[in-house]
């Protein structure tokens, strides 16, 4: 792949430990723009952006439609409203039908992002107990980019991440543990 | 796990965005509706999801079926304009629009609102329910508008699955309805219908927020969820046709998610309620904080 522009991040059940634990081990010198969908069933994501805040080392926010994404920015996908990256670069916000049964959908941002960024995407898949991402990591893949899937025997809820195997592949499968440091070495300048 | 296949080329993907792209064009030329200012992500999607859906294997060959068969244009209306919503969806925007607009809209002899892209319904009767508990419905005239034909026949009829009641009940308990929704419905099967009173001061209109112009003088706008599928210089155009078709002090009430940011437009136009996104035309001439 090219050097990487962006990250998109895609999770659900088991997710807010486990991107926690992601943000709080990632560099805070990372100068690429990270778009995270998460499944949360709450109204807001602002607690979550709250959480999350108090352990990543990179500033926490809720995706703006129309926004520029922003390097060394953690964006979080707002509910019930899928995320998606225009190919200026900019979030935009969709309200139409859920997908796999999800909105925000992790395959809406991910395929999105794909077309926006092509080779220069790195795309993760963490725990879930569905398997939305799984068509999207396989557009990042077609369009070069890189995937990322935590082990699922490592994952809180593993249907996920296996769902995202068994479709697209990845090129990295790893435990939660190991992808920061591999974000760090592939991101840093 | 480490098994791929080589990148699909720039080119392939350049030629689906160049299909898209005819199937706008066509769609314009042929039939005369306009989404070349649409934002570009969520209509490819919807152009390829119609795609999938009718069976056509490539964009281009549904392009070919828009432009020769009649029957497809309503299947494809349907499938590009806003999907279906909620009635009292954010019910703290409903709540918002009684406590903090009904008291100005109180004070005129007869209140016009503007509910643009009204798609099937929810909103309209959700907003008439409010303003008949208010004591204000039989002084108003809302008009209700969409681009869709079908979305509007289907708004005038106003039934909806009743599996959607539930959450419907409870969003208007929380927007602060002082009955139950139960007394302006009545289930049947799997359908339930509303009270047909509600629709006795609702004009049902076609207009297109790309097309066409100025209609009516009303002193609230509600247009929720719209805009944000549309491009920078279509929003602006969009805003001031609202402020345009609003009198002095008149309210603006848009999608709790959207963004004025990159408006020229906005700045007619002062936050009242920024969480609910609830703006009043004219600058300084906030409600009350």
């Amino acid at each position: 792949m090219a050097t990487p522009q962006a990250i998109v991040i895609g999770c659900s059940a088991g997710g807010l430990t486990a991107l926690e634990a992601l943000f709080a081990a990632l560099d805070p010198a990372l100068p690429q723009p990270i778009a995270v969908c998460c499944h949360t069933g709450s109204s807001t994501v602002d607690l979550l952006c709250e959480l999350l805040g108090d352990h990543a080392r990179l500033p926490v926010v809720e995706a703006r439609e129309r926004e520029p994404l922003k390097g060394g920015v953690i964006h979080i996908a707002p509910s019930g409203y899928h995320l998606l990256v225009e190919a200026s670069r900019r979030f935009s916000l969709s309200v139409d039908a859920r997908v796999s049964f999800a909105r925000p959908s992790i395959d809406v941002l991910f395929e999105s992002a794909a077309e926006a960024y092509r080779d220069a995407l790195i795309g993760i898949v963490l725990t879930g107990a569905n398997s939305d991402g799984a068509e999207g990591l396989r557009r990042i893949r077609q369009l070069g980019g890189l995937a990322i899937a935590q082990d699922p025997a490592d994952a809180e809820q593993s249907a996920m991440p296996q769902a995202a195997l068994d479709l697209a592949g990845a090129d990295h499968c790893l435990p939660l543990a190991a992808i920061a440091p591999l974000l760090n070495r592939l991101c840093l300048p | 796990m480490n098994e791929r296949r080589e990148p699909v080329p720039a080119k392939d993907v350049a030629l689906e965005d160049i299909e898209v792209e005819l199937f706008v064009r066509a769609l314009r030329l042929r039939h005369g509706y306009d989404f070349s200012q649409y934002a570009p992500a969520s209509l490819k999607r919807r152009v390829l999801q119609l795609a999938r859906a009718l069976e056509a294997h490539t964009v281009s060959a549904l392009t070919a079926r828009l432009l020769h068969e009649p029957g497809l244009l309503s299947v494809v209306l349907a499938g590009l304009s806003v999907p279906v919503s909620e009635m009292f969806r954010d019910p703290d925007v409903f709540r918002a629009l009684r406590e903090q607009v009904f008291p100005v809209l109180a004070s005129y002899p007869q209140i016009n609102i503007w509910q643009a892209g009204c798609a099937r319904g929810q909103e309209v009767y959700s907003l008439a329910i409010l303003l008949e508990e208010a004591g204000l419905y039989e002084r108003t005239q809302i008009y209700a508008t969409d681009f869709n034909e079908d979305a509007l026949t289907q708004a005038q009829e106003g039934i909806y699955p009743s599996k959607e009641a539930q959450l419907w009940s409870r969003n208007y308990l929380a927007a602060g309805g002082s009955h139950t929704l139960a007394d302006y419905y009545s289930a049947r099967y799997e359908f339930i219908k509303l009270d047909q009173r509600l629709r006795r001061n609702v004009i049902f209109a076609n207009h297109n927020l790309v097309t066409d112009e100025v209609f009516c003088e009303a002193h609230l706008v509600l247009c929720r969820n719209v805009l944000i599928y549309f491009s920078d210089p279509l929003q602006d155009r969009t805003l001031a046709l609202f402020r345009d078709s609003l009198v002095r002090g008149g309210f603006l009430c848009l999608g709790t998610r959207e963004s004025l940011d990159f408006a020229p437009s906005s700045i007619d136009f002062t936050a009242v309620e920024t969480a609910s996104r609830i703006y009043r035309l004219g600058p300084r001439t906030a409600v009350r904080d």
